[in-house]
Formats: structure tokens, sequence, C-alpha cells
């Protein structure tokens, strides 16, 4: 059975303003009460019955956290036959993490993905064992499996980590080589240049760490892709959505040749927003690029805002576009309403069934209705934020964290002026933690590996 | 040509070279009737190639055939000219065995042991064939016709080109590379196994008709030349160590030092390259008259000038072939030029002006298997009792070649005896990483084994060959228990001498920091204890004899041990994590008759690569190229649910029968 206490924040990630925080586990009833003061002082926790709720504060030390209640579960009725205790908060995600890591520093671990599903299997709360119901739970998920596991962390810092470990990987092939070919690989002066790239390499490692627990988010809320031909007024988009000037707006068609982030908070609900280049046929290579970056990036994208000029025709780019958008949870935005148009909202809506807004972006009409579209589609359920936000952040926080060690490991080896073939030990290990965070590598134990992979957010 | 001669033995070995040597000796010690075919008994354990055995993780192989209970370190310690211990500059993991061979005085020692065992004997004949028993299962389907369904197929011995049949329950495969053989240079081809012997003709139709894949690869060698047309003061003289260190963990040290030759380090140049260049298109390899694949990491000349375009030159070490011949061999020269420019090419070499070349280089093409029709027994994953090695496999070099041989050996033996087979798994053995890279991987010219294939080899290090492996050959009883108790023994003391030194307290007395000083070590602040002072760097076990005065007597190997547990304890423990969370995705075995098409999330690409390759653990399945960590954990938990439902299935099964009872 299992012996330590596991926590994790239950709910999905949002501003929405109430999440939960769940303790199960043996000592999930005195972690609780290390961190929650009743209103009635007298009241212990641990002695009050199953399925009560209790009102009260979170504390970290003096430090008062959030106004919370508490659900007690005993054991073995709850989610994983195990005592649980589930802690209502409504301070927000900085606030969820807050409690989370006040829990985890009284002595919960904090869980794995997954891993208060595999508590209740192997409690025999859930019948997992027949195979075609576990099967049929893969099937089900395993499009959203294969996209969370590419899409654990996206973006630039997915970009960053994929290329610090290909620079190990070469650091380590070469090593290798020359030690299986020592009269055609010369390693002189070697240590000096791994020394000088593990420098570089540390500094990038610390400075994520440090991104990530100064509370910048690598990836939260929803993935928003903005896409449409050269010119249609991405850029002015994104800017009037910003409210200030981040792409670069020029009245050349194809300026935006990359692909630019910005995290958005509107009221209710937090968006990662994508401007991509124009999408269009061109023979340009660069712009070549940068279409297809476009388009790779609608594929898992959660929400496509797709800007149409309406003072132009459409083309045959804008049929390329639909077929993009056409299984996407998408709305179309016809810009420039301050001109002449020659696109209505009505032919538009018939010709892709999908809401259309009229907007100008560069006089900003229409942005506060953009808003309000977003925010409802997001409470009707229509969108979600995605799943893997805090847990994942914590557990890549410390594989990065082991990333750096090993790294230092080798630096240490490089002082103490060990052979060469030393190396390649602690490198080979930064390099497998690197994978762990990119999904990449197929982790030890069997049952949190399945459980980790299939059963995210439970 | 039937000449109904009919023999019954149990285990048949065919070929005897360095695998087949390895096998045969095994089966027969293990008590195993056992006949080694050979095409001609003057060519047991012939060394067509390099004149040495070991080098660069190729020396921990004959340690751990040794450590096994196999012959190839015994007799390399009988018959070698010289010896090195190769890459004492770098990690322990690293240090590398490498000694020249008398070769007439190798192959005459080793046919003098096999000649010697009891149970085996050997036969001068080319197999042609290999016979097989099939079982047929019949299906029974309603209103159909029945079907007869191949069930087993198992081997029953072999037939030899006059006809002779010779009965076994296992037959080991190990032909080198004589199969459908023929050797070339330039446009001269013959028809040949290496150095003109007789080559296998038959056997590989037989071996097809059986559905057994067949690949086409081909290696080289370079030329042999008189000793007495080099010029030996234009090259510098390459000595063996003053200390010569035995292979095999049986030899006494004190009794193999002597005398050794010496080998001879030149280099080519740009004449030579520019030789080669111009008859680039005169080579059968860039002409297209051979078709096999060469190996890599073994390349020729030709290759090397074209690979490494930019190098001004190439090491070339003159290497004698044993002590009662003149001929010498021109390593790093391999080569299938034709005749007229192998001698421009070799005299345009500082030294070898004026050489004279005894035998032409040549490459050789040959038949041999896809792997990957092997399990990691080195047994045929769809013919029983039909097990095969070295080059056969695919791979190159004498050393990879006996340690399959050892391997197959084995496991043929046990499998008659009906015990359980040997897998050595890649953080046991360099023996394990060489058969599983051979069974898994897709392999697309001769297998050489390489220390960067080993991921764990700080651990497999040839220095603790033994300390690994011994137990073992002891349980496979190839190791004498008078050998098993020794290593105990040996374990016993390094341990206690850790422990010792662990605890022993070195202060800063003048005379200690003297010492330190006299090392160029820092001196001390504080007391301190001597396993500290060990991972100094500039510091070692034995250098520190001096400041520990109560340390007991011991042999240098047990020495060597306690110095290398202390100065790389962390570095060794690391690695230690490393290798069991491999081990642990290796324990998790996939059962045989898994149903592939049953598992429904497999993407299609690996689905077709599990039916195709059969792994039989996760660990291995996860090597196979086009199975992703994806595919892994849907079949993680497709077996982990199939493991329950079974269990249930028997509990169900046991409470029936309980219920029965009671109702009885």
């Amino acid at each position: 059975m299992n012996q330590d206490t596991i926590a994790a924040i239950a709910t999905a990630m949002s501003n929405s303003g109430i999440g939960i925080v769940r303790i199960s586990g043996p000592q999930a009833f005195s972690i609780a009460e290390k961190v929650f003061v009743p209103k009635n002082q007298k009241k212990k926790l641990s002695q009050e019955s199953g399925y009560t709720l209790h009102y009260g504060t979170i504390r970290d030390e003096e430090e008062l956290l959030d106004e919370v209640l508490v659900l007690l579960m005993r054991a073995p009725h709850s989610y994983t036959a195990e005592d649980t205790v589930e802690i209502d908060c409504h301070g927000g995600i900085l606030i969820l993490k807050r409690i989370l890591q006040t829990v985890i520093k009284n002595g919960a671990r904090l869980a794995e993905p997954g891993e208060f599903t595999k508590r209740a299997f192997l409690n025999g709360r859930i019948d997992l064992s027949q195979a075609e119901a576990v099967m049929d739970l893969i099937e089900a998920k395993s499009e959203a499996v294969r996209k969370n596991s590419l899409s654990q962390l996206r973006g630039s810092v997915q970009k960053k980590i994929r290329l610090l470990r290909e620079q190990i990987l070469y650091e380590i092939a070469f090593l290798e080589s020359a030690l299986d070919d020592p009269e055609h690989v010369s390693l002189d002066g070697y240590a000096d240049h791994l020394d000088k790239e593990l420098t570089g390499w540390l500094r990038e490692i610390e400075k994520w760490l440090l991104w990530g627990k100064n509370g910048r988010i690598l990836k939260e809320g929803i993935k928003t892709v903005i896409v449409g031909k050269p010119n249609a007024g991405k850029s002015s988009l994104l800017n009037a959505l910003l409210g200030q000037e981040r792409a670069i707006v020029t009245e050349i068609a194809g300026t935006t040749r990359d692909v630019l982030e910005e995290h958005l908070q509107m009221q209710e609900v937090h968006l990662n927003i994508l401007d991509t280049a124009g999408i269009h046929e061109t023979e340009d290579v660069v712009e070549k690029i940068g279409v297809s970056r476009a388009m790779a990036h609608t594929e898992d994208a959660d929400l496509i805002l797709y800007v149409v000029d309406a003072s132009v025709p459409l083309t045959r780019d804008d049929d390329m576009i639909g077929d993009l958008v056409k299984d996407k949870k998408t709305i179309i935005l016809l810009n420039k309403s301050d001109l002449e148009t020659i696109i209505t909202p009505e032919e538009m809506e018939e010709r892709l069934r999908k809401p259309v807004i009229s907007i100008s972006a560069r006089e900003e009409h229409g942005i506060w209705e953009l808003e309000k579209a977003i925010e409802n589609l997001f409470f009707q359920g229509e969108l979600e934020a995605e799943q893997d936000l805090l847990i994942t952040n914590l557990r890549q926080e410390k594989l990065l964290e082991d990333t750096g060690k090993s790294l230092n490991l080798v630096r240490t080896s490089i002082e103490n002026q060990m052979p060469e073939d030393f190396y390649s030990i602690d490198l080979m290990e930064a390099y497998t933690s690197l994978g762990k965070i990119l999904g990449e590598e197929v982790g030890e134990d069997l049952v949190n590996e399945i459980f980790g992979k299939f059963c995210m957010g439970k | 040509m039937n000449t109904g001669y009919e023999e019954t033995c149990q285990v048949v070995v065919v070929g005897a070279g360095h695998a087949g040597c390895e096998a045969a000796l095994a089966c027969a010690r293990l008590g195993l009737e056992t006949i080694l075919f050979t095409v001609s008994v003057d060519s047991i354990a012939l060394m067509p190639c390099n004149p040495n055995i070991g080098g660069t993780s190729k020396g921990h192989l004959v340690r751990e055939v040794d450590a096994l209970g196999g012959e190839m370190g015994k007799n390399i310690d009988r018959t070698f000219i010289q010896s090195k211990m190769l890459n004492l500059s770098k990690g322990p993991a690293v240090h590398s065995l490498r000694a020249q061979a008398d070769k007439a005085e190798y192959s005459r020692s080793m046919r003098k042991v096999l000649e010697n065992t009891d149970h085996l004997s050997i036969v001068q004949a080319e197999v042609t064939e290999i016979l097989v028993r099939d079982e047929w299962k019949e299906t029974l389907e309603e209103g159909k016709n029945t079907e007869k369904v191949l069930a087993k197929r198992q081997v029953t011995g072999v037939r030899t080109y006059s006809g002779a049949c010779y009965h076994a329950k296992a037959v080991i495969l190990c032909t080198g590379t004589y199969l459908r053989a023929r050797c070339i240079y330039g446009d001269v081809s013959t028809h040949t196994g290496p150095n003109g012997l007789q080559a296998a003709n038959y056997l590989t139709d037989s071996l097809k008709d059986l559905g057994i894949e067949m690949l086409r690869f081909k290696t080289g060698t370079p030329a042999r030349i008189d000793r007495r047309s080099i010029d030996f003061s234009k090259m510098e003289e390459q000595l063996g160590d003053d200390r010569i260190v035995p292979f095999s963990f049986t030899t006494d040290p004190e009794k193999i030092q002597k005398e050794q030759a010496s080998c001879w380090l030149t280099y080519t140049n740009e004449k030579t390259h520019e030789i080669i260049r111009k008859n680039l298109d005169r080579s059968p390899l860039y002409s297209g008259i051979i078709e096999g694949t060469g190996p890599r990491y073994c390349p020729s000349i030709e290759d090397k000038v074209v690979k490494f375009a930019d190098k001004s030159r190439h090491q070339v070490f003159i290497e004698p072939e044993g002590l009662h011949t003149n001929e010498m061999y021109v390593g790093g020269m391999s080569s299938s030029l034709p005749e007229d420019v192998q001698h421009a090419m070799y005299s345009s070499v500082a030294g070898l002006e004026h050489v004279k070349i005894v035998r032409n280089a040549y490459a050789i093409e040959y038949d041999c298997i896809d792997p990957r029709q092997l399990r990691p027994t080195l047994e045929f994953k769809e013919i029983q009792g039909l097990f095969s090695g070295g080059q056969f496999n695919g791979s190159s070099g004498y050393e990879e070649a006996a340690a399959q041989g050892l391997i197959a050996g084995i496991n043929a033996t046990r499998e008659i005896l009906g015990k359980e087979q040997l897998i050595l798994d890649r953080s046991q053995a360099y023996i394990g990483v060489l058969i599983d890279d051979l069974v898994t991987k897709e392999n697309r010219e001769p297998y050489r084994m390489m220390t960067s294939r080993a991921e764990y080899r700080l651990l497999l290090r040839q220095d603790n060959a033994d300390l690994r492996l011994t137990k073992i050959g002891y349980e496979m009883g190839l190791i004498s228990k008078e050998r098993y108790e020794y290593l105990l023994e040996k374990e016993r003391l390094i341990e206690e001498e850790m422990k010792r030194i662990q605890k022993v307290h070195v202060g800063t007395s003048p005379e200690v920091q003297q010492f330190l000083e006299r090392q160029e070590s820092t001196p001390l602040t504080s007391g301190i204890t001597l396993s500290e002072l060990i991972r100094r760097p500039e510091l070692n076990y034995d250098i520190l004899e001096e400041v520990d005065p109560g340390r007991p007597k011991l042999s240098q190997e047990v020495r060597d041990q306690v110095n290398i547990n202390i100065k790389y304890d962390g570095y060794i423990k690391r690695q230690k994590k490393q290798a069991e969370q491999f081990q642990k995705m290796e324990a998790k075995r996939i059962p045989e008759e898994l149903d592939y098409d049953a598992v429904g999330s497999l993407r299609t690409e690996a689905r077709q690569k599990l039916k195709m390759y059969r792994p039989s653990s996760i660990g291995q399945a996860s090597r196979i190229s086009g199975v992703s960590p994806a595919d892994i954990s849907v079949l993680l938990i497709y077996l982990e649910s199939w493991r329950r439902n079974r269990n249930r299935k028997e509990e169900k099964s046991i409470l029936l029968e309980e219920e029965s009872k009671q109702s009885e």
C-alpha cells in the first residue's frame, strides 16, 4: 500500500478564481491540520467525520494565503480510497500554487501526473483490470495523449530545451567518436571547449528556472493562433489586444515572417497568442518557412482567430485557410471595418459556418466584442485551458534542476582533470532528464508511466 | 551422391573459426557429444586478417569470454608475442588489452585443445544442408476443409556434401565468411574463402529453403609483406608493455613475462593518397563489382582517403604474423585495389619503398543472416535447436565471434538439457551489448564492438569481468569449483580492504605532509581518511602505501579493484543508478504468444516492427527503431492488464474448482 501522501491541484488551471488542491494518503488529515486554521479554532480536522465541509483559512507559517472550504473524505470513501482532503480555494493560480507548495512543505509529496487515478486503481477503487476498458480509455484518450505529450512545452522554451538537448548529444557523440577513433578524432583542448559550453548551458538553465520561480508561466492558458493572408491585419489585431506595439506593423505584406508569442490576461481568461506569418503561396524561402510554421501552429491550437481583410476580395489563399480551420474552434474577424468593405459577415458565416465579428484592428473597434466572445466560449466549456500546467511545471522544474546538477558534475570532472571518458556519464544523465521534460524518454516504472501518460489531470 | 553414412551425436557445430571453437568447446565441456565440422582441419582458429587479439572494447570481450569459461583468453596467453594495455591515459573503463599473436601457434594451440577435449570430435567436411522436422497442426473449422499449419520446426541434424547425415538435437552455425565467399581485388575475383580456402557454396540455399533471410556483407584485409624488404629505420618502434598483463584470469602473470616482438608505426602520405585517388575508378567497390556492404568502422585505405579527404596522412602499423615467418601485416591499409596499384600504393609509404608483397590485399564478400531472426539466446526464432554465432550473424572480428560462439554453445546445451537459457543484458557485459545490438537493431554492415556502444561501460570494465561473470560461468558449469572459490575469496578481500581504508585516518604529521609535497599534492589542513586521499587525481591506492602502515599484503588484482572502486566511487554509483533504470525495463518480459494485433493503440509502423521481431522484453522493444516511447507506454499498459486478466482467470478457475469440490 502507498505509504506517502500526495498532493496536486486537481482542477484545470485558469484564472476562473476557484480551484481545488487535493491531498491523498495516510497523512492527508494531519497535513491539512498543519496548514488549515478553522473558523472555530477548537475544531480538529482529524476528529471530524468524512463528507463534512469546514470553513477557515490556509496559512503558510504566519502568512495568510486564502479563505477556503475544506472537504474531508475518509478512506475508503474517496476517489483514491485513501484519506483525502480537498481544499477549495478561490485566490487564482498563484495562490493555488502557494497553497500546494505549503502543503508539500508540510509533508506531502507532489503527485505524479495521473497518480490519483493510479492509486484509485491500485486500491481497487476503480476497475481497470478489464483489458477492454483500459484499452478503450487509451483509445479515447490517445489523440489527446499524443497532443499532450507533444505539447508538454510549446513555443520557445520547448525549442530551447530541445536545442540544448541536441547540443549535449553532439558533445556526447563527439566524445564517443574520439574514444572509438582516436586516430582521426582528437581531444586536444576539448576540456576547455566543453567547459565553456557548460558555462553557457548552466546559465540558460538557471534563467529558465528563475522564470518558473517568478511565476512567469511558461505555458498556461488557451493557445490562440492568429491566422490570415498577408496584410490582413493580424499583427494589428495582436497589438490591439495587447494594447502595445509588439508585432511590427507595416504596410508591406509579409512583415511577420516568423511566429510571435504573447500572453494576454483578459478579465477571466488567459490566452497565449501566437501571431503568425500570412498564409499564402510564396516562392520566398524565408516566407515559406514562416507559412509552414503558421500552418503547423494551427494544428495544435485551442482557438483560431482568422483575420479577413474585408476590403479586398477572397482568393485561393482563403480557401486554403478555410480548410485549415475547418475542424478547429475558430472566430472569424472581418477586419478593416473602417474602410469600404466588400465582404459581409453573413457571407463569411455562410462560407465557413463559424462565428463572425466585424472589427477594425487599427481603430480598435470590436475588440471588446471579441474578448466577450472568447470568454463566452470558455465558460460554455467549449474552450479548455491546457491541463499540464503547474504539475508539469514543477516536474519540469525538478528535471531542469537535475539537468543542472548533472552538468555541474561534468564541470567538477573537468576541474578534477578526470579523463574525458568520464564526462559522458553525467552528460548522458543531463540528456535523459531533458528528454523526460520533452516526453521523449520512457521512464522506468510501468504503472507510473502508464498513468502518467494516459490519465493526465485526474 | 548419397554415401548412406549416418551418425548420431547431440550437437553439431558448423565451422571451426573463433565462434565455432568456443561453441564446440562449451558443448563438449558440458558433457554433450559434439561434432565440429570444418572445411579444412588445418584452418582451425585461423586468423585470416589482423594478427592480434583484443584491442579497444574487443579486449573486454575476450576477458568476458574467459570469465565465463571460454578458451580465447587462455589461448592467446599461450601464443602471444607482444602485449599492450591500451588507453592507459584514459579512465579505467576504456583500458583495453591487446596482444599480438603468433598466428600459426594460435591456430595450432587451439587445435590441440579441441583435439584433447572429451566428447568433442572434429570432422573435415562441407555441410550443405540443415535437416529439420516439421510438426503440423490441423485447423478444424466447421464447413471448411481442414488446413495444415506449421506448429513447430525442430532441427534434427545436417547433411554433408558427400551425402552423409549427422543427427543432432542442436546445430550451431558458425560459418564465418565462407558462405558463397568471393575474394576480390581490382577486376580479379575468385570464389574462395579467406586465404584461398574452399568456400561453402551450398548451405545458403538450404537456409533460404528454411525461410531464413540472408544478407551479403563484405570485409577486407591488407597485404602481407616480406620483413626483409622493410626499412624499419624510417618507422617508429612500438614495444610491448614492461609488465605483461594476461588475458585470462587463470593465467599466472609471473609465468608469461617474456621477450616480446616489436610492431612498427609509419604513415601514408599525400603521394599515397594521390595514387589511390587516381585509381579509385579501378576499385571494385567504386565500380560496383562488390555488392556487399563493408564495415564503416574498419575502413579500407581507399575509404579513409575519401572519407577523411583533409587528412594528409593515416597511421600504418607493421605487425609480425608470427615468430617463424617473415610475413608482416600492414595494419590500416586494407584494400581491394588492383595488384599494380597496391604495389605503387604500399611502396609510397615511408620505409616500404622497396616492399615485396607476399599476399595481396583483397576484399571478401560472403553470405550472412539478418540476425534479427534470432532470439537473444542466439537461437533462430522459427527453428528450434538451430543456433548461430560469429560473422554468420553479421558481426566482424575474432573476439565478437568467440563471444557469440560461447553463448550459442551454452544455450544449445541448456536447451537440450531443458535448462533456462542464458541472456546477458547490456548492463552486465559487452557480450550482452553485442548480442542485443545484433538481434534488435538494424545492421547494414559487419557489426564491430566499440566502447561507445556500451552505455554502462564504467561498470563493464575489463578489469572486473571475473567479478561480473565468473559466478554465471560457474552456474553454467564451465568454471571449476576451485576457480569459483578463488573468486569468492577475491571478492571478500576487496570488500574488507575497502572497508578498512574508509576507516584509516591520516593525520597531519610531518611525514604525511612531506609525502604529499613529493607527490605534488596539497598538504592537509586537518585529518582525512585514506579513501578521501585516494580520490585526489594525483594520488592512488598504491602510492599511498607509504602513509598506510597497517596495510595488508594483497595481490595486484585486488589492489587495482580497491583503487578503482574508491577513486571513481561517485561515478560508479551514478552509473549503477542508470543501469538500474535500464534493468527495470529489461525485467518486463513480453510473452511469446502476445498478439500485437490485439493491442489497440499501437501505431502501424510499430505494430509491424514488433510483429516482425517479437522482442522478448519491453526494454528490447524500446530499442527497435520505429517503436516510439508512446508505443512502449501502450504496450506496457496492455501487458499489465493482460497479466491482471490472466491472474483473475486463474483465481476464478481455482474458485470454481473449490466450489465444485464443496458441492461434491
